[in-house]
């Protein structure tokens, strides 16, 4: 396991490597999913907010 | 010819929802492609004959500089849509790929950085093929600069639209500048015109990761494309329709 993780030398580039990629594969689906649940609550206020003025016309 | 069918197939509302149903089948064999790729890739490839354990960094750094490359070409294809038949959708396609796109250059930069510094020697050299992917990260950020410095969305779309095809232009010259040049980078392995000058335990992964990739970039530009549906339609009578 230990020979594994020291990479025959090269640890110290090629897990930092796939650190950053999988750090960047976490964060897209972190900011598209945060997106796309803060567009909805936009447009729902939004049209919270049409609705009363319909009313009140 | 009747063209019904193709306003209704780019109509906001019908491209919401299939969208929202089109995700989990890209995300589902996305995810296992990758860890699969992952496992095959760090333990059952063999060691190269050159690099050692070294050369595993290939399956995070050529992933990425795909995307990056594939991502802006769908950018521009969707902005040169949108610009050319007025269409909507397709400006909303372009502005949600512009996030992703330097976020995966920035990892072909850094890992190509943890790769070149063991096998040349150094992080950086201003070699053509690393200066011309380093212009791909400024113009995937001159796109979104430009779009967030215009407040009228019709003329955001339009002048950020000009700005992502001229710069296609880049695109040729990451692809052939270690050919034209005298370039450090190594050349292609998989994509040319002859075979693949890699065994088959070691370009398996590899091809896994470029297919795992290419699906998860598809899963995460549609859940962002419905934000930015969602953000455009202003008064939309659909809107209600899709937040039930």
């Amino acid at each position: 396991m230990s020979e594994f993780l020291a990479m025959d030398g090269y640890a110290m580039f090629l897990w930092p490597a796939y650190a950053v990629t999988l750090l960047a594969l976490v964060a897209n689906i972190v900011i598209a999913r945060r997106a796309h649940a803060a567009a909805r609550l936009e447009a729902r206020r939004r049209l919270a907010i049409e609705e009363e003025e319909s009313q009140q016309s | 010819m009747n063209w019904t069918w193709f306003h209704r197939l780019a109509s906001p509302p019908h491209i919401y929802g299939i969208a929202g149903t089109l995700t989990p089948w890209f995300a589902w064999p996305a995810g296992m492609l990758i860890v699969t790729a992952l496992y095959a890739g760090l333990v059952l490839a063999p060691p190269d004959y050159q690099q050692g354990e070294g050369f595993r960094i290939i399956y995070v750094h050529a992933p990425s500089a795909w995307l990056s490359v594939m991502v802006y070409g769908v950018m521009a294809t969707a902005a040169a849509v949108g610009l050319i038949w007025r269409m909507k959708v397709a400006h909303a396609v372009a502005a949600s790929c512009a996030g992703i796109g330097a976020w995966f250059t920035v990892v072909s930069l850094i890992t190509g950085m943890l790769w070149g510094k063991p096998m040349w020697g150094t992080y950086w050299v201003w070699d053509p093929r690393l200066t011309a992917q380093l212009i791909l990260l400024f113009l995937f950020f001159g796109y979104m600069g430009l779009r967030a410095g215009i407040d009228d969305l019709g003329r955001a779309d339009r002048a950020s639209a000009v700005l992502a095809i001229i710069g296609v232009i880049n695109i040729p010259i990451i692809r052939y500048s270690v050919e034209w040049w005298n370039s450090i980078h190594q050349a292609p392995s998989v994509m040319k015109m002859d075979r693949p000058s890699m065994p088959m335990d070691m370009l398996l992964p590899l091809l896994m990761m470029l297919l795992g990739f290419t699906l998860y970039f598809a899963a995460v530009l549609l859940v962002r494309l419905r934000a930015e549906i969602l953000r455009r339609e202003r008064s939309a009578g659909w809107l209600k329709e899709a937040l039930r």
